[in-house]
């Protein structure tokens, strides 16, 4: 089990003719996912990776029974391709884009409300499921099949976290990137709920970095309905207010989103906190140990 | 991206917002020839890019053309510091000359994208002229909200009820509804990511005017404006930051002398941690992106270089789109093209990382291999 991509998962690539579209389908394909076609308006008919391109998602959903697209749209477009997927009602979109204006999203997000589809990202590595089913751009031969779900609002630091479980003998059930923007179709608590609930996921790390509020909320959302040790990392402590750092969300603005305010927060829900980024995986094992799931969560 | 007070005062203008008349001046000539035009009284306003130029003495009543004279000679070339400009400060170059208002009573509006709803959020006060946070933090109950459904924008019925809880006069409560309408036109349809009018004035005659105004824009919706992006002024910018961004690097100057080029934001500002964490201080954020081609690394690291206070470099890469053997050339001809004299501990991992290395070592550099990211932090802290 895992949760939101498995090896059922039928996918399609939005924008499977552009380099990044490209590149990232064979990956995927090459992984073994279950890569069933992909969109590129005006190269309907075509096939690209020996699957068929089709010119609407609408098209290539009905053809191929797809019920998840992956987005590598530039910033522009992707918006509107996003809800394009939205509208041929396919279950998941991540939406890979980084660099889409804002108010694009507040309008993404409004056209979403009341409808089926779930949107990750944007701004985003994506989501894999080792062994099963790998969707974005993150190095595949670093996963390993596990028991212990990864959710990240930074692509690298998911890497680096996955790296270091893989290291030790840990492996991951499924490693979601929720995306480095302000305005976003998944938020940690909607991913944690899904590891709550996963029974084959034992325990979480959960990344956040400077910016809002969401990692307090998952915070609190953890220590109330949590069942499983949850380990946090916060990137961004020596960050300087009212500065970008690199993501659209990473910003300190009036005092608030602070690196320390935020693992204050989650230190007090009970949540441990890796104090470097080294740390993350050795801190997750040393909670495993504590609790007696070292044995359950080690690759056999 | 920032702008200054006079542009985004003409942008609101184009928008239907009430501003006062006035002009910019670069010079001393210009600054009175534009009081002349408002009758030989004005205030002067300094123009860069930081709140708290009144506290700063940036902000100067002139009762005679004698008087913008004398003030304009004083605040042109003057290095300005707020609690927004760091302690060096920002230099004078232009002045906004404008007309003085008759107060009545100064308001707080502000817009901004909020995170948990997804949405445009319109926040007023009756606390004007004082920072939003601080009323936030010390009388959140006089900060009263509104939050916009982007179908169908800011609700007639929603400007009034923000004008009613702020106490806008009775009578006036029909132009600041149109005020507020106005400036919510002018954030979606320039996309702005912050609009903060502070504060919003009305006056003896009966106006509600902006009488301060601030607009920042979303830098990824920048491609869609550019008249906006034609207000931008490179002098309000670090040298090194505006050199980065012809890149499409993302860098931003800190205070330490530890150099820092890493792939994605996250494992960025966790590199800097990593730095802090075992005493040292880094010198900047460096954020070479997914798809980095060797000659972007090139420049990368040549603006690190140029930073007269670092004295070495970590290089922290975590391949996924981006492939350690493009980084490891582009460090390695980056280094030959400038001549390193500065230590340099890299640290590699992720796709094709064995090609990555193997060109590091053949380079002949004195370069210092890294196994993790603690490892690297701790053997530049102890060389610098």
């Amino acid at each position: 089990m895992s949760i939101l991509v498995n090896k059922d998962t039928r996918v399609i690539t939005q924008g499977i003719t552009g380099s990044a579209g490209l590149f990232h389908t064979r990956q995927a394909i090459e992984y073994g996912t279950n890569v069933v076609g992909g969109t590129s308006p005006g190269k309907g008919g075509t096939k690209v990776e020996g699957v068929p391109v089709f010119n609407t998602v609408a098209e290539a959903v009905k053809e191929t029974g797809a019920n998840v697209s992956v987005i590598y749209i530039p910033a522009a477009g992707a918006a509107d391709a996003i809800m394009e997927a939205v509208d041929a009602e396919l279950d998941l979109v991540i939406c890979i884009t980084e660099g889409i204006p804002v108010l694009d999203m507040v309008k993404v997000k409004r056209f979403m409300e009341g409808r089926h589809t779930r949107l990750i990202g944007p701004n985003c590595p994506g989501v894999i499921t080792p062994g099963e089913c790998k969707i974005g751009i993150m190095p595949g031969y670093i996963h390993t099949p596990g028991k212990v779900g990864v959710v990240s609002r930074s692509g690298t630091l998911t890497y680096e976290a996955v790296y270091q479980l893989t290291n030790l003998g840990l492996g991951q059930s499924t490693a979601v990137g929720i995306g480095g923007d302000p305005v976003k179709g998944t938020e940690f608590i909607d991913v944690l709920k899904m590891f709550n609930e996963d029974p084959d996921t034992e325990a979480v790390i959960m990344i956040g970095e400077i910016g809002g509020t969401a990692e307090e909320q998952a915070a609190e959302w953890i220590r109330d309905h949590m069942t499983k040790p949850v380990v946090g990392f916060v990137a961004g402590a020596t960050a300087p207010p009212g500065r970008r750092m690199g993501h659209a969300g990473a910003i300190i603005s009036g005092g608030s989103g602070t690196a320390a305010s935020k693992i204050a927060k989650m230190e007090e829900c009970g949540i441990r906190v890796a104090p470097t980024p080294s740390e993350m995986g050795s801190t997750l094992y040393k909670v495993l140990e504590e609790r007696g799931l070292l044995e359950r969560c080690k690759v056999k | 991206m920032n702008i200054h007070e006079y542009q985004a005062k003409a942008v609101l203008a184009s928008y239907g917002v009430a501003v006062p008349q006035g002009k910019v001046a670069f010079t001393v000539e210009e600054a009175v020839e534009a009081a002349k035009e408002l009758g030989g009284k004005a205030v002067v306003k300094a123009q860069i890019h930081a709140g708290g130029r009144g506290k700063a003495g940036g902000v100067k009543l002139a009762k005679s053309l004698q008087e913008v004279e004398q003030h304009a000679r004083e605040l042109l070339g003057k290095t300005l510091v707020t609690h927004q400009t760091g302690p060096e400060g920002k230099v004078v170059k232009r002045l906004l000359i404008e007309q003085l208002s008759n107060i009545q009573k100064e308001y707080y509006i502000g817009l901004v994208v909020d995170r948990n709803t997804g949405r445009v959020v319109m926040m007023a006060s009756g606390e004007g002229g004082m920072e939003i946070e601080e009323v936030a933090a010390k009388t959140p109950e006089k900060i009263f909200r509104a939050t916009i459904d982007p179908a169908v924008g800011l609700l007639p019925y929603q400007a009034r009820q923000l004008a009613y809880s702020i106490g806008i006069p009775n009578e006036l409560v029909k132009k600041a509804a149109q005020f507020m309408t106005a400036l919510y036109h002018c954030f979606v349809d320039k996309d702005c990511s912050v609009a903060e009018i502070n504060p919003l004035v009305v006056t003896a005659e009966g106006d509600v005017m902006a009488l301060d105004a601030k607009l920042n824009f979303d830098d990824n919706a920048l491609y869609r404006h550019p008249e906006i992006l034609e207000l931008r002024d490179l002098d309000e910018e670090d040298p090194k930051e505006i050199e980065a961004s012809k890149y499409g690097l993302n860098y931003i100057a800190l205070d330490g002398n530890i150099g820092c080029m890493v792939n994605g934001a996250g494992l960025a500002m966790a590199t800097m941690d990593t730095i802090k964490y075992y005493g040292g201080e880094p010198a900047n954020f460096l954020d070479v992106g997914g798809g980095a081609s060797e000659e972007k690394v090139t420049e990368a690291f040549k603006i690190i270089l140029s930073d007269p206070k670092v004295k070495g470099i970590l290089v922290n890469i975590f391949g996924g789109i981006m492939k350690c053997d493009v980084i490891a050339s582009g460090v390695v001809a980056a280094a030959r093209q400038v001549g390193l004299d500065k230590p340099l501990v890299v640290r590699l991992e992720g796709t094709n990382v064995e090609q990555g290395k193997k060109i590091l070592n053949e380079s002949g550099l004195n370069i210092i291999a890294a196994d993790s990211l603690a490892d690297a932090a701790q053997r530049i802290v102890s060389l610098v």
